[in-house]
């Protein structure tokens, strides 16, 4: 029962990915490709560790994984807004001058 | 199961082909940039997937996070002076004489050939020299073999890799000086959320990572590896400004992990023992304190490495970025 739903939930993850990268190729601008990223990573990663978390053996493992998922979490929302606001910057910027 | 395996194993290992040739064929260095850390993240799953974590775990923290860093700084640094020739629309430069190009073909091959024969010609399923570490691994001192070999049995190759490192920071302050960029201007609030959450906990990552070598994957490389990653986000951060006066203190954290290594080496020696044959009740203590040492050094050199100048007010110098 617990591989069942643990498989569901990775393959429910992957699916995000796969929904994150024809986001990008597809989305007509950074801002949108962004968008698309970073909700597809953060909520697919987190699924799938949430299904490997069912399978793992011990607490320590758990622990772990959610440490990955929480910092991966951060830092993808982070780097995505770091993206977006040098982008924003970088335009408007070129406006100015 | 292992049909699936095999089948991911195939995928990443024509993966990491395909992303290698087109880190290669690509036109835009910034695109190369990227395709080469794609490149040294699949080498690291490879690592994994051929039962080797030390490995991953160093290609993955120096050969792809800091490797990847040094170069798009390198690429700003040309492009801020406006010598990145190979910008697309740029290309059309001299073309590679044809003799060159064939010449480097014709190298190519051999090294490829050379390597064929050597991986052809090595005995097929016989054990290297697992057995006569695993029989040495009670006088190493510690429980992970890649430290035991890395540290102990083979400790002169690491301080050479250690040398190396060092000369790299001896060769980039002589070459490149000056004040350095200015400041970057604040990343604003939502990254300094993140730097206060995260930084502290990667230097406990990079300290845990150099502790754990003893007993399982990991060591002073990787470590030291995490740590620059902090020194990194500071230098990029203006939270940290090399500074003249800095030198001295830098210079001495630059040696420090040589010096120590190289001594104990040499102190151990004498009374029938050879130069880092450690005593074997000792030999924990003597690792862990020459890894710690080592560990800072790696981090602070790197850091450097990155800043890549010696940090000195020169009078007049329009030569540091705009």
């Amino acid at each position: 029962m617990t591989a069942i739903i643990s498989m569901v939930l990775i393959g429910a993850g992957t699916l995000f990915f796969l929904a994150g990268t024809i986001g990008l190729l597809r989305f007509p601008d950074l801002h949108c490709q962004l968008h698309a990223l970073t909700k597809a990573d953060g909520l697919g990663l987190t699924l799938i560790g949430l299904g490997a978390a069912l399978l793992a053996g011990s607490a320590g493992d758990v622990a772990r994984i959610a440490l990955i998922c929480a910092f991966a979490a951060l830092s993808g929302a982070t780097c995505g807004h770091l993206i977006a606001r040098h982008a924003r910057r970088g335009n408007s910027e070129a406006r100015d001058v | 199961m292992s049909d699936a395996l095999l089948l991911f194993d195939l995928l990443l290992a024509l993966a990491v082909v395909a992303i290698a040739a087109a880190a290669l064929l690509v036109r835009d260095a910034f695109a190369m940039i990227v395709l080469f850390v794609v490149f040294g993240l699949l080498s690291a799953l490879a690592w994994v997937r051929l039962a080797a974590p030390d490995v991953a775990l160093a290609e993955a923290a120096i050969g792809t996070g800091l490797t990847g860093a040094l170069l798009l700084k390198t690429l700003h640094h040309l492009r801020a002076r406006g010598m990145a020739g190979w910008q697309p629309g740029a290309v059309a430069q001299r073309p590679v004489p044809r003799a060159v190009a064939w010449l480097n073909a014709g190298l190519a091959l051999a090294v490829m050939a050379g390597l064929g024969v050597a991986i052809l010609g090595s005995p097929l399923r016989v054990t290297g020299l697992e057995i006569a570490v695993a029989e040495a691994m009670p006088l190493s001192g510690v429980e992970n073999p890649v430290t035991a070999v890395l540290l102990n049995f083979r400790a002169y190759d690491t301080l050479m890799e250690v040398v190396v490192l060092l000369s790299a920071v001896i060769v980039v302050w002589q070459i490149e000086r000056g004040a350095g960029p200015a400041p970057a201007p604040s990343l604003g609030p939502v990254w300094q959320g993140f730097a206060r959450l995260t930084l502290p906990a990667a230097a406990l990552v990079g300290v845990y990572v150099l502790w754990a070598g003893a007993e399982a994957p990991g060591g002073a490389f990787q470590g030291g590896a995490m740590l620059a990653a902090i020194g990194l986000m500071m230098l990029l951060t203006g939270l940290y400004r090399p500074h003249p006066d800095h030198r001295g203190l830098a210079r001495l954290l630059f040696v420090l992990g040589t010096v120590a290594f190289a001594a104990t080496a040499l102190l151990v020696a004498g009374g029938g023992r050879a130069s880092f044959e450690y005593p074997p009740s000792y030999a924990k203590t003597l690792i862990l304190l020459i890894e710690a040492l080592v560990t800072i050094s790696i981090a602070v050199t790197l850091t450097a490495l990155f800043h890549g100048r010696e940090p000195v007010a020169l009078k007049g110098d329009l030569r540091h970025d705009p």
